[in-house]
């Protein structure tokens, strides 16, 4: 936050590049306000649910590197009109040295430094980087795939216990805005499973913010068998069994 | 004389009209008995041509277009014309402003401004009132509204401060889901808090209401008292506008030959003093011939001033006019979508917003001797030219676009411009957003914001409201509770159904014949 236009510093950041796939001037999905959002290219995990697949390749493509002073001009046209910007992907701890240039060039801009930073993760970043990317992030939400480690794996190709573990992290150092839950009819939906899940959830944080989605086949690879988008009743129904102390449900 | 005959007895004997549509339709054709004030034959062929356009208000108007009275001033002295004493408490204050409301006149024939209710009932609203009973006579009071004024032009103003009145209002119109009163929240970035404007995004949710408006640049261009009335004009409270006038800057495009440029030098300047003609014709009809300021109790007890009021000098057709001109240039872009296009528009609304302020114009101290430039925003007659400064229906660019385009205009149009923004349903869950965009528009100059849900029960049609299921109603049964208005005129009763939700309305802004 000390850093300033004339610092050196600052100028190292800007020239940070990274792999970008793509932006989003306007959006209200990616966390609090209208935001502006930097999908990072690459993933370490594999979901089969994935609706952006073909962010998941871990590319090194020069037609994807994207300098935080490309990205600039395109945030500070939107600005007067943002609540702030989030990170998302792919997976964007990933490139945790482009987040940390996006993030502290953004709060050294006398025009952007009152938007908040956000970042859209899989939670399996270790402890000493989301320490390191801490004092420059206003928030996380965080992709809970599945509470069961084996059920967990199976969707995601990784374990779940780094991303429990990020939860419990982010939420000590108040950094956690939301977990979310991707919900699968037949694969993640049990109510017995969904109420291990909220019981887990309120003991980090009793009135949790937690956002339930409904898979949508839209975007996602084909499955054998294949997904199921749960109904809105169905969804409903999940949440019911999910819902536990005062974790603030949203159902989308 | 046998034309005015068969015209009153096909009014008297319309069946799909109400006894109180009939009488104001009289009222209007009574008036064109009377020759039409005086123009110069270049004014009137624009004015047969619909060029420039009078709104219909009847060759001599004997009534304000938009009165703002004062009701706090009424308020706290009472009315002799209606021998009503001052209220001393909220019940009192609630059965005051009904009366009052009824005898406001306007073009519509119903009040366009039923106050800043929040500074109006704030002496009544004391701290042995609980919210619970704020709720219940709101309620109340607000069934009595949309029932006796079923008009949406009907419009009323809260903020820019926080008030338990704002908020139970936004309560009561959530509960109640009525297209009237019309609302606007006043939005100023250091007097209004965030959870406010959030209240008034969710209230938009449900019932499409409020508009919310700059209260900074307002206050710059009306000093604090004025408010936004009807279909967001923004005008002086205490005060008003004498009239309308609009100007189609799609036919004058037409009716131009040369360079756009040279559009700005000869056609533009020639129509608009075209236009003010006939406002001053206007004004000098009302206020010298039917001397309404020297005779209506509201100006004899002083709750209006015609030194508060001015007219409306509105233009339309704007998308079109700068295709079509930058056509004539040889260069394809569209208004909205091309760079050079929107920097031309910008041109050409402040040649048209310089023309107007060197225009002298009579009684008009409201805008210092001139008339308020206007964005105006269409009534149901107009095919095929977009209202004010929009941007084509259908043909909108993503959000920042749209906004970029508009946002340059908003400080030359005084009396109120608007775009509304369709959102989609997405928006919902995450009010906070349009916080965002609505404190952006106005940190970017705008001047008035309104959006709309896509999956919303209410539409608005040119800024004032209907609901989808009473227009379901009109077309299930032929009848509503509001018939007179959805069926306004039997002769066209045919029209789309779109065009007849217009006219569910009881309003001015309609067919004319």
């Amino acid at each position: 936050m000390s850093a300033t236009l004339a610092d050196p510093a600052f100028a190292g950041a800007a020239a940070t590049s990274g792999f970008v796939a793509d932006t989003i001037t306007f959006s209200n999905v990616d966390g609090p306000g209208n935001r502006f959002v930097v999908f990072l290219q690459g993933c370490n995990f594999d979901c089969v649910a994935c609706h952006n697949p073909q962010t998941i390749p871990l590319a090194t493509g020069e037609h994807f590197r994207t300098t935080v002073a490309d990205l600039l001009p395109r945030i500070r046209r939107a600005a007067p009109f943002l609540g702030g910007i989030t990170v998302s992907g792919g997976e964007a701890t990933l490139q945790p040295d482009f987040v940390h240039a996006l993030f502290s060039t953004v709060k050294a801009d006398p025009d952007l430094g009152r938007l908040s930073c956000f970042v859209d993760s899989n939670g399996s970043l270790d402890d000493d980087t989301w320490h390191r990317l801490a004092p420059l992030t206003d928030g996380t939400m965080i992709d809970l795939k599945c509470f069961d480690p084996d059920i967990h794996q199976q969707m995601t190709g990784q374990s779940n216990a780094p991303v429990l573990h990020s939860i419990e992290l982010l939420h000590g150092m108040g950094l956690l805005y939301e977990v979310r839950l991707l919900i699968l009819k037949g694969v993640n939906d049990d109510p017995a499973l969904l109420r291990r899940t909220g019981e887990w959830l309120a003991s980090v944080d009793p009135a949790m913010r937690v956002k339930m989605i409904a898979f949508r086949a839209h975007g996602a690879r084909p499955h054998e068998p294949a997904l199921v988008p749960p109904t809105h009743d169905e969804l409903e129904a999940a949440a019911g069994h999910l819902q536990v102390a005062d974790l603030k449900l949203c159902l989308v | 004389m046998h034309e005015f005959q068969e015209r009153a007895r096909t009014l008297v004997q319309d069946g799909t009209l109400s006894y109180d549509q009939k009488l104001r339709r009289l009222a209007t054709l009574a008036t064109e008995a009377l020759p039409y004030p005086a123009l110069s034959p270049e004014s009137r062929e624009a004015l047969d041509k619909r060029v420039i356009c009078d709104m219909f208000e009847g060759h001599a108007p004997f009534t304000a277009r938009y009165i703002l009275p004062d009701y706090e001033k009424a308020v706290r002295q009472g009315l002799s014309y209606l021998e009503l004493r001052p209220p001393t408490n909220l019940a009192d204050a609630l059965a005051f402003l009904q009366v009052m409301y009824a005898n406001v006149p306007s073009v519509t024939t119903y009040p366009v401004y039923l106050g800043d209710l929040d500074k109006v009932l704030a002496p009544f609203v004391t701290d042995d009132v609980s919210d619970d009973e704020l709720d219940t006579m709101l309620r109340r009071f607000w069934i009595g509204i949309d029932r006796m004024l079923p008009d949406a032009f009907v419009h009323l103003d809260l903020g820019p401060h926080d008030s338990r009145i704002a908020r139970s209002i936004f309560r009561v119109e959530r509960s109640l889901r009525q297209s009237v009163p019309n609302i606007t929240l006043k939005v100023d970035p250091d007097l209004t808090p965030d959870s406010l404007v959030d209240d008034g995004v969710r209230t938009v949710f449900e019932t499409g209401k409020p508009h919310f408006v700059n209260h900074p640049m307002m206050v710059g261009d009306h000093g604090e008292r004025y408010a936004a009335v009807s279909c967001y004009n923004s005008l002086k409270i205490g005060g008003g506008a004498h009239t309308l006038v609009r100007l189609n800057l799609k036919e004058a495009a037409l009716r131009h030959t040369g360079s756009a440029d040279e559009f700005l030098d000869t056609t533009l300047p020639h129509y608009v003093e075209l236009t003010a003609e006939l406002a001053e014709a206007r004004i000098r009809s009302l206020v010298e011939e039917q001397r309404f300021y020297e005779t209506h109790w509201l100006a004899v007890e002083g709750f209006i001033d015609i030194d508060r009021f001015s007219a409306m000098f509105g233009i339309f057709g704007l998308a079109e006019c700068v295709n079509l001109l930058m056509q004539h240039d040889g260069h394809d872009g569209r208004y909205g979508h091309d760079g050079r296009t929107n920097a031309y528009a910008v041109r050409l609304v402040e040649r048209v917003a310089a023309l107007v302020a060197e225009r002298p114009m009579p009684y008009c101290e409201g805008g210092d001797g001139r008339c308020y430039l206007h964005s105006q925003s269409g009534i149901d007659l107009d095919e095929g030219v977009t209202a004010g400064c929009r941007i084509p229906v259908g043909d909108e660019p993503d959000l920042l676009r749209h906004l970029e385009t508009c946002a340059p205009h908003h400080h030359l149009f005084a009396s109120g411009i608007s775009d509304i923004f369709h959102m989609d349903e997405t928006a919902v869950r995450n009010p906070e957003a349009m916080v965002d965009i609505i404190r952006g528009a106005f940190r970017q100059g705008m001047r008035d914001f309104t959006f709309n849900l896509d999956s919303n029960e209410f539409v608005r049609i040119t800024g004032y409201l209907v609901r989808k299921s009473d227009l379901a109603a009109i077309g299930a049964t032929g009848a509503a509770r509001h018939s007179s208005d959805h069926l306004a005129a039997g002769a066209e009763a045919n029209f789309h159904l779109t065009q007849r939700a217009v006219k569910r309305i009881g309003c001015h802004e309609r067919d004319p014949r």
